[in-house]
């Protein structure tokens, strides 16, 4: 009794810093910006709390909206268009091709680049004056037009390619490890049917890269609430509010325009977000772990 | 032999005799700026040297991107730690600082050097708060010139400066048809809200101008000015190409400097850039305030001077504002920068032909102060996300926008 009491009493004062650590650092600065978004706070803190005029405000604020909808349209598409692309990469590495340890380096690669990096390729690519729209016109193809970046209506879906160019070899990676712990029975079983490879990825191999690309998926989705360096670097949220996602509006509110009051409130709303989105989703997890304990 | 021995005593006995001085008199400066391209540096460098002249010591933290800078300003007067002198641009941005008391004012500089009399009413009137001298002025730009390529001009047969507005789009149209583009735009918000001002000053005039952003007036004047700006600036729309969007100003400057392009509006740091390409105002480019226009905007730039709480410190900050200010600093600062000196009794001889022109719209008093001298930062944000969405939206209707231009000040 007194062994393990002291043993916990070891462990609880070697993990003490770490958990001052979350609840002051963490908790703590997180309650302290929620707090500041009740307030009419400028470029310093202030006590003189407007109750929630700041939320009023924001959502009065037209570029709040379209960043809102844009994160919205650039965090489904990224993380679905990574998914699928990483798993079509993956699938098409694990048909034990030559080469394929290059393969994977190069796919992997630019997972490895900064997304500022990311953004700054793509924007020269994508300029219609000189990328890659300038280059085919210049091999002849006079009506080629490829301009999304540039055009407000589908700016958002370039950042989305870039974005995929960026994620789906971190994708692909999880997925061929997946893969790669499949029984080789399986196929085999299923080649004697007759079944087509297309068929057996689809039907045999997707349903168990479940939790696999769950987690990448999950992965993925943490980086989109926070997506800024991308923008920034592409298109810093142009043309107009085309691209404009909360991140970047909360950053600009705080130190370009001298508003903390309406930075910690966009910040606030992104956190209720993303709890409301994580938090059903964990209930459902820790529901069907019960489930299964019980069975 | 002999000669040399005593060299070395002479240097050893005159190192002796600086290094206590050097220990504690040494007024130490730590300079915040986000001046780091070549021109920007080699005018801040005209600072320097004549502060060590005087016996100071400098230390550079110059961070580039006037954002970035803020920013890590902003952090270090949170912490506690501020830096000796912050590049700041004079208006409501320093301000804040100033009201809740982390600067030092410089009263005593500015009474013993008459900033009073020197300087333009309303650069004074800027530089104090409450009645007390807070910011050294170091040069002043103006924003809203038209820089056009003469090489270009002549090609499409312009014969003369457009005078107004008609005139512009008739130059626009024989560049288009000459098969030039007519306008280097830089697509990026603080650009477009620019010309969006500039154009404003041709139509509100001075009075207007300082009507709509100081009393923030709605009358049916001030909107009528505001609906003419926006038809302009829509019309403008036609003559840009599609690789206008985020463009960087110096890379449409490059446009016209290579006479791919007619014309840009720009501050006129531009300048800097073509004469780094060998251009020669006058002969190679030409610089206009845009048609209609009775005056110029302008911005100016200043030093502040945080509270450090260290003696050694106030003593630099005062010994800084001496040097900015000095007529002589003033000029040759002015020249690297292209920027206008803010002294007005300074001798014009050395500027340029842009920069005297923009000096006597300045000592005539006929200017206007830029959005980030009068408006909040987060009202000039505002602005500029107004004239934004406004540009990039070609189907946008201007009674429309009008109307939602008194939003921009709540």
């Amino acid at each position: 009794m007194s062994r393990s009491y002291k043993r916990s009493f070891a462990v609880t004062t070697a993990l003490l810093p770490t958990w001052i650590a979350v609840i002051v650092i963490y908790v703590g600065t997180m309650l302290w910006s929620i707090r500041l978004s009740f307030t009419d706070s400028t470029l310093f803190p202030s006590s003189n709390y407007v109750g929630l005029s700041q939320y009023a405000k924001l959502f009065a604020t037209p570029k709040w909206w379209a960043a809102l909808q844009n994160v919205a349209i650039f965090g489904v598409l990224y993380v679905l268009g990574c998914l699928v692309v990483g798993f079509l990469l993956a699938a098409a590495l694990d048909r034990k091709i030559r080469f394929e340890s290059v393969f994977r380096t190069i796919f992997l690669y630019p997972y490895a680049m900064s997304f500022v990096v990311t953004g700054l390729i793509w924007q020269w690519m994508m300029n219609p004056t000189f990328g890659i729209q300038a280059s085919v016109r210049a091999f002849g193809w006079q009506d080629f037009s490829f301009d999304w970046v540039v055009n407000p209506n589908l700016a958002i879906y370039a950042v989305v390619i870039a974005g995929i160019w960026q994620g789906a070899g971190l994708v692909m990676v999880i997925a061929l490890a997946g893969m790669r712990g499949i029984e080789t029975e399986q196929w085999r079983a299923a080649q004697i049917d007759g079944v087509p490879a297309c068929r057996i990825y689809l039907s045999i191999i997707l349903p168990q890269l479940g939790p696999a690309l769950a987690a990448a998926g999950m992965l993925l989705a943490l980086g989109v609430i926070k997506t800024y360096d991308l923008i920034v670097a592409m298109t810093n949220g142009g043309p107009g509010y085309a691209t404009e996602v909360p991140a970047k509006f909360i950053m600009d509110s705080l130190f370009q325009r001298q508003n903390l009051g309406l930075a910690t409130a966009g910040a606030t709303v992104l956190v209720l977000t993303v709890i409301a989105v994580v938090a059903p989703f964990r209930y459902a997890v820790h529901m069907r772990a019960r489930r299964r304990e019980g069975a | 032999m002999k000669n040399a021995m005593k060299l070395l005593l002479a240097g050893a006995a005159l190192a002796a005799l600086l290094a206590p001085a050097n220990a504690d008199d040494k007024p130490k400066a730590e300079v915040m700026t986000s001046w780091t391209s070549g021109g920007e540096a080699a005018a801040l460098n005209i600072i320097r040297s004549e502060f060590e002249k005087r016996g100071g010591e400098w230390e550079d933290s110059s961070i580039a991107g006037f954002g970035a800078a803020d920013a890590a300003f902003q952090n270090r007067i949170v912490a506690g730690d501020p830096p000796t002198a912050k590049q700041v641009v004079i208006g409501l941005d320093p301000a804040e600082f100033i009201k809740q008391g982390l600067m030092n004012p410089i009263d005593d500089v500015a009474a013993a050097g008459k900033w009073a009399d020197v300087l333009p009413k309303t650069i004074y009137d800027f530089i104090s708060h409450d009645g007390k001298v807070f910011l050294s002025p170091t040069g002043a730009h103006g924003e809203s010139w038209m820089f056009y390529s003469k090489e270009a001009f002549e090609k499409a047969g312009i014969a003369s400066e457009p005078k107004s507005w008609d005139e512009f789009f008739a130059a626009m149209d024989k560049l288009k048809a000459a098969g030039i583009l007519p306008i280097a735009w830089g697509g990026q918000a603080w650009q477009e809200t620019k010309v969006f001002n500039m154009i404003l000053l041709s139509q509100a005039g001075i009075d207007g101008f300082l009507k709509i952003y100081v009393d923030k007036d709605t009358s049916p004047a001030s909107m009528e000015a505001i609906k003419k700006t926006l038809t302009i600036l829509g019309r403008m729309r036609a003559y840009v190409d599609e690789g206008a969007p985020g463009r960087n100003w110096n890379d449409a400057t490059a446009m016209v400097i290579t006479a791919k392009a007619g014309v840009q509006f720009m501050g006129d740091w531009a300048k800097g850039e073509f004469t780094v390409a060998g251009k020669v105002p006058g002969k190679d480019y030409g610089c206009m305030i845009l048609p209609e226009s009775e005056g110029m905007v302008f911005i100016a730039d200043s030093f502040d001077y945080p509270k450090t709480g260290d003696a050694s410190q106030d003593k630099a900050q005062k010994l800084l504002a001496e040097v900015v200010m000095d007529p002589e600093v003033q000029v040759a600062f002015s020249i690297k920068k292209g920027s206008i000196p803010m002294r007005t009794d300074v001798d014009k001889s050395q500027l340029d032909a842009c920069s005297q022109k923009g000096l006597e719209l300045m000592s005539a008093g006929k200017i206007v102060p830029d959005q980030a001298i009068i408006l909040t930062p987060q009202q000039a944000g505002a602005l500029a996300d107004y004239v934004d969405a406004f540009w990039s939206n070609p189907s946008a209707n201007v009674d429309e926008e009008v109307a939602k231009f008194p939003s921009i000040f709540q």
